[in-house]
């Protein structure tokens, strides 16, 4: 176990580093350079070579990209020149709210997703069934920031059960509490269309598994239709839900970003939107290689998981 | 005389655990060096279990998988497996699934239609005729040409599956199982236009089974292969009923026959030894009650027993 | 067409396509009809409500139209998710196919990279691509469909190397065909429906992502607008006037929706798997639809016996009559081999015992089970349950498929112990291990703790055996359980079979295809044809003298070792589908000795002797000879 662990991490590294060059690529297609826009448009040539060379951009592409990766794993992303701080400490803080909001959705989404999914497979055809399909539907159909838009105006404003937006309330104590009331909405809009998408995924690979010959070999043992469905059906479907939960993770985490606009969780998407308006690189490249990295360290998590699950993966 | 087909220490490893780079972590020998010739006319059996490597075989002789060693001779020429068209026109390939060999997107025609316009180049019309003449040799309708693959049953399937070998006129023709996917009354119809076809179009068959009576009634002789390795050849009417190695006649025991009781004819239950990890010697010492210390450290070569019999052995039965 | 039949029948489906091709019209033909500019603003007339004179839904913050803005937003955005789920299909495919089909090393190095790009959740991608390339809804779909090209890529490369596998395309090779060719007339039609279905199931989330794009500012900018960036701005009027919010948001809603119901319905439509209803559950137990009262009482002295058994298959408008009308008892003790070809229904009468045939579409519609003279068809699901591996016990064919792939076998062995007893769990261990032992297993006490896919068929078929040994059973049901084992490793599995028998007194239905296998391990023998028994009596006496021209002939087709080369005597024709059975006898139209009289009404299986029974009118014996 413990090698197949540090196999899967060693596996990461060059994954790590194809993410750090395509981000790297991609922001040096940006055209016209950084140094004109922290400028601004009235700048003297000599001004701009002058940051040019003070930020290292009149080196070679190959050469900018060692310089940046070495830095990279020292921890220095450099300095945000619009919020004048450096780029790691505004990740870190976003992420942190983003964490929490896309955690919080993720593990909703799988616990009601998969329970839903399992339901609908073994009540086939029946009221239960049709009517998680139809929930289903509706859900991986709806916008998530419209979803939440409506959450607003009736749980919000209507109702007046939980704040508008935000993560803390501006006056009083920042408890758990606090945290719970402003995180309820957010959280479940997010969760909203990954629920649909494992409970989908959870169903026909329930239906798919139902049939298959290991399934009529417990039923000629006698094994109780319980026994059938949650400890013979479900162990076996669940190898091919939880990569699944794997790719739900990034979706996740990708809705964040609607969902922190729409609640004005101050989040890491909510920061890079920002960034990009306003031109900020430096911000843009630095979180989203951060956010990357977290999330290939998470998809090795799950690749543990599954080889826990299932003995044919070799160890 | 030359021999249809030739091999001379054919042999094919697989690697295995492959990384992008570097070496592999193991080999496995799916068929150790193995010669064998097929006289014209003739129909050689290969007879054995599953792993043995007999369809390891059969596919590098149609080129569709490449030797590690060895070379392959057709009527005396070197088969070069780098153009299709043109050992594709030499030797032909029948296979076991019939209903999998054929492209469920495409009809009949446009199946029987493929050789002949690629291997031999024919327009339309004399494609046209040719496939209604082939038609008729198989004993299929014509109608049936417009049809989808999925309409046919496995027989009819099978004989649609000759028919595109025979389409490419080749002389020889590799049936790898060809009636395993079929039913008893099924599996004789097809058995018999076989040995027709062969009459009739002077075919040379290499007829690839695990199925001991099939193999017994088609062929002239035959090939018992085990674990890579080929372990006894000789004629079809002797080669089961006086078996000279071990393991060909722990084969004719354990075929269940009407008649004969019931009795496990292995005294040690084991089976084949792990590929990734082959025994020194003869693999098949660990099974056989006649090993002695030779045969777990040198592996025996085949040898001519002087009565047309092969056996590759240190201990042959007396046949 | 038939693509098209099937779709219409899905309602739902219909539904979305009669959606969709609404808003798509009217999309379409937006710049014909009597609109208002859409980016004409009239700020004195900001925020009118919906139904309001000269403005159907009112108008935004700008006061401009929103029936008109809706209108061109959904144009734009249609326009966008079509285009980005177009090109990533197409561009996706592409590179699925090519490294799927050509493998090796140019497979290894493009799916190293998709997966960097999938490594990126997904939207960080879209983002940096939109940071480079600038705002804008052109930027936006760019950035849409790139992300996407990795999700078609792998999917698509997932198919091809399965059908590149295939052996049609070993032959095209051996047909001269070139690479290329194979790819575009081999392959290409056997992916196309994939790429449709996954173009079709992703094309909403297509016009949700941009929508989604739009909404945070980075895709289209004002004053043009897209359904995203009509919600984008009204989000900051949410609280005072929703309509702006509502307008954009529902047409989304309904646009995804229908494009996802519609969607389902090609994926059904295309996956053949759904066409014959075998995606359904199966139920605990076969359903039981008799329209005939349960035949005559039980025969008290037989172990199990049926009587007159029907199991159908209904699919679509189809009945296939698998088993039509079996009687069958089986004495404690001994052993039944019923034979027969596939198709003949012989599984599927074994399973029916049971009742574990697959239901839907399987259903019993006809006859009786009993055991010791308790009727089971019909029964009540614990009955049955409490009698599956208790008392009628079944081993399958294929050990790999049948035992549980995630537990070890001794997990399997004391579930099967547990499920009927209660026994503390290191006590059934301990049964499980003897049990391992009972069936010949080396090493029991390691190989417990194996998973069947660490052993070999003929471990794994003895682990099978072992568990239908579990609660010494009176009855073992074999469903074809040496068939896929090789003939060195099926004559110890079937010794061991008839030892067990002999020393539990345990009595085997042998479900087989195989006269050798059947003579060497049956007392009695049943002969399957088109779902009906057409003979049956003692091994010996049939083999001997079989009385139906179809064993007859059946026996004379089967190559037997020691006969030399020869010519086979084959049966022309080929079994009768049984969803549409001739009247008289199945076997007619293959049989040399028909006549006139063997195609009317129904055939009875009458006794010849007084072990001896065969179903027709001119049996090849009159009587069995003494």
């Amino acid at each position: 176990m413990g090698r197949y662990i540090l196999r899967r991490l060693l596996s990461a590294i060059p994954v790590l580093i194809g993410i750090s060059i395509v981000v790297f690529v991609i922001m040096a297609m940006i055209p016209g350079d950084p140094a004109t826009a922290i400028l601004g448009s009235y700048a003297t040539p000599e001004n701009v070579a002058e940051l040019n060379r003070d930020l290292g951009l009149d080196e070679p592409l190959v050469q900018r990209y060692f310089i940046w990766l070495g830095n990279l794993v020292q921890g220095d992303l450099g300095r945000s020149f619009n919020l004048n701080r450096p780029v790691l400490d505004e990740v870190l803080e976003r992420f942190n709210a983003t964490l929490i909001l896309a955690g919080t959705a993720f593990i909703l989404c799988s616990f009601l997703g998969i329970a839903a999914g399992v339901i609908s497979a073994a009540r086939q055809y029946g009221f239960a069934d049709k009517a998680i399909t139809f929930a289903v539907l509706l859900g991986i159909s709806i916008p998530s920031f419209f979803l939440g838009m409506m959450m607003i105006l009736i749980f919000a404003v209507n109702l007046r059960w939980f704040p508008v937006s935000g993560m803390w309330p501006i006056y009083g104590t920042r408890d758990i509490w606090a945290l719970i009331d402003h995180l309820t909405m957010p959280a479940l809009a997010l969760a909203v269309v990954a629920t649909g998408v494992i409970a989908r995924l959870s169903r026909s690979a329930m239906l798919e598994v139902l049939r298959q010959d290991f399934i009529r070999t417990a039923r000629a043992k006698g094994v109780h239709e319980r026994g059938i469905i949650w400890r013979h059906a479900l162990r076996a479907a669940m190898v091919s839900i939880i990569p699944v939960l794997g790719i739900q993770a990034g979706f996740v985490l990708s809705g964040a970003v609607y969902i922190e606009r729409v609640f004005q969780w101050p989040g890491i998407g909510q920061m890079l939107v920002e960034a990009i308006l306003r031109r900020d690189i430096l911000l843009v490249q630095g979180g989203v290689v951060f956010v990357a990295a977290c999330y290939v360290l998470f998809n090795i998590i799950v690749d543990v998981a599954q080889s826990l699950l299932d003995p044919r993966i070799k160890t | 005389m030359t021999a249809a087909l030739k091999l001379t220490k054919l042999k094919k490893d697989f690697p295995v655990g492959k990384s992008l780079f570097g070496p592999p972590r193991a080999v496995v020998h799916a068929v150790q060096p193995v010669t064998l010739e097929v006289a014209k006319g003739e129909t050689l059996g290969i007879v054995g279990e599953s792993g043995c490597g007999k369809s390891t075989l059969a596919r590098m002789l149609v080129g569709l998988l490449p030797a590690t060693k060895g070379t392959i001779e057709i009527e005396g020429a070197a088969l070069d497996t780098a153009d299709p068209s043109e050992f594709g026109k030499k030797i032909q390939y029948v296979f076991q699934d019939p209903l999998s060999s054929l492209n469920p997107r495409k009809t009949i025609r446009q199946i029987m239609d493929a050789p002949l316009k690629h291997l031999h180049g024919m327009a339309a019309p004399e494609r046209r005729k040719r496939i209604a003449e082939i038609f008729a040799a198989v004993n299929l309708r014509e109608e049936f040409l417009d049809r989808y693959p999925h309409e046919f049953s496995g027989g009819q399937a099978q004989r649609i599956g000759i028919a595109r070998a025979l389409a490419a006129e080749a002389r020889i023709l590799i049936l790898d199982e060809p009636v395993s996917a079929l039913d008893v009354s099924v599996q004789a119809q097809v058995l018999n236009l076989l040995a027709d076809l062969k009459q009739e179009f002077g075919l040379t068959y290499l007829f690839i089974t695990h199925d001991l009576a099939v193999v017994e009634a088609v062929s002239d002789r035959i090939a018992v292969l085990y674990f890579g390795d080929l372990v006894e050849l000789g004629p079809a009417e002797r080669i089961f009923s006086a078996p000279r190695h071990p393991y060909t006649k722990l084969l004719a025991d354990s075929a269940p026959v009407v008649g004969r009781e019931l009795k496990a004819p292995e005294g040690r239950e084991t089976e084949l030894p792990d590929p990734l990890n082959p025994p020194p010697g003869c693999s098949f010492a660990a099974r056989c009650p006649f090993a002695s210390d030779r045969c777990r450290a040198e592996i025996p070569e085949l040898k001519d027993q002087g009565d047309g019999v092969s056996v590759a052995c240190f201990h042959p039965l007396e046949g | 067409m038939a693509f098209l039949k099937l779709l219409a029948r899905n309602q739902l489906a219909l539904a979305g396509l009669i959606v969709m091709g609404l808003v798509v019209l009217l999309a379409v033909l937006t710049p014909i009809l009597p609109l208002a500019n859409p980016d004409v603003t009239n700020t004195p007339a900001r925020f009118t409500p919906p139904f309001s004179e000269g403005a159907l839904l009112g108008t935004d913050h700008l006061g401009r139209d929103l029936l008109s803005r809706l209108m061109w937003g959904t144009r734009l955005s249609l326009a966008v998710g079509f285009a980005a789920a177009f090109i990533a299909a197409t561009i996706g495919a592409a590179i699925g196919i090519i490294s799927g089909y050509y493998g090796g090393r140019t497979d290894n190095i493009i799916m190293r990279f998709v997966d960097v790009l999938m490594a990126f959740p997904y939207i960080l991608l879209a983002l940096a691509i939109v940071a480079a390339l600038g705002p804008g809804l052109m930027n936006a779909l760019i950035a849409v469909a790139a992300v996407n090209i990795p999700f078609f890529a792998r999917n698509i490369r997932g198919i091809t190397v399965g059908i590149a596998h295939k052996e049609f395309v070993d032959a095209a090779r051996l047909a001269g065909l070139s690479d290329t060719k194979i790819i575009l007339t081999e392959i290409l039609p056997n992916v196309l429906p994939v790429i449709v279905i996954a173009m079709s199931t992703t094309v909403g989330w297509m016009i949700l992502e941009t929508a989604g794009l739009s909404f945070l500012g980075l895709g289209s900018q004002p004053p043009q607008a897209d359904l995203g960036s009509m919600l984008g701005e009204a989000r900051s009027a949410l609280i005072t006037n929703p309509h702006t919010s509502l307008v954009p948001g529902v047409m989304i809603l309904i646009i995804v929706m229908a494009i996802n119901l519609l969607g389902d319905g090609v994926r059904d439509a295309l996956d053949p798997r759904l066409k014959s209803g075998a995606l359904s559950r199966p139920l605990p137990a076969t359903l039981v639809d008799r329209d005939r009262q349960p035949g005559d009482t039980a025969d008290g002295t037989a172990l199990l016996e049926l009587s007159q058994l029907e199991t159908q298959f209904h699919i679509g408008p189809r009945i296939y009559r698998a088993v039509g009308g079996v009687d069958l008892q089986i004495q404690p003790g001994e052993c039944l081999g019923l034979i027969g070809e596939s198709g003949s229904g012989k599984s599927v009468t074994a399973l029916s015992i049971m009742g574990l045939v697959a239901s839907p579409p399987g259903k019993i519609t006809g006859g009786s089970v009993y055991y010791r003279g308790e009727e089971l068809v019909g029964a009540p699901y614990e009955l049955l349950r409490s009698l599956r591996g208790r008392k009628v016990a079944y081993i399958f064919q294929d050990p790999l498929a049948t035992l549980h792939p995630l537990y070890t076998v001794g997990d399997q062995l004391i579930e099967a112990v547990r499920v009927h007893r209660r026994v503390p769990k290191h006590e059934a261990r301990a049964h499980a291990i003897e049990l391992l032992k009972s069936v010949r297993i080396p090493n029991a006490e390691d190989r417990v703790d194996n998973y069947p896919h660490e052993m070999s068929g003929g471990m794994r078929q003895r682990v099978g055996i072992a568990m239908a040994l579990a609660n010494d059973p009176d009855v073992i049901i074999a469903d074809e359980p040496t068939t896929a084992l090789d003939v060195t490793v099926q004559a110890q599995i079937l010794t061991l079979l008839d030892d067990l028998r002999r020393d539990r007194g345990v009595a085997i239905l042998f479900i087989t295809h195989d006269f050798g296998v059947v003579a060497q391990l049956c007392d009695r023998v049943a002969v399957m044809y088109a779902g009906r028994i057409v003979e049956q009596g003692t091994t010996d006496d049939i083999l001997a003298h079989p009385a139906h021209p179809y064993t007859r002939r059946l026996m004379a087709c089967v190559p037997e070792l020691g006969g030399g080369r020869r010519r086979l005597e084959a049966i022309p024709g080929l079994p009768p589908v049984v969803d549409k059975l001739p009247a008289g006898c199945a076997f007619a139209d293959r049989c040399d000795k028909v006549r006139a009289a063997c195609r009317q009404g129904n055939i009875t299986l009458d006794e010849i002797g007084a072990t001896r029974r065969v179903r027709c009118i001119a049996p090849e014996i009159e009587e069995l000879p003494a």
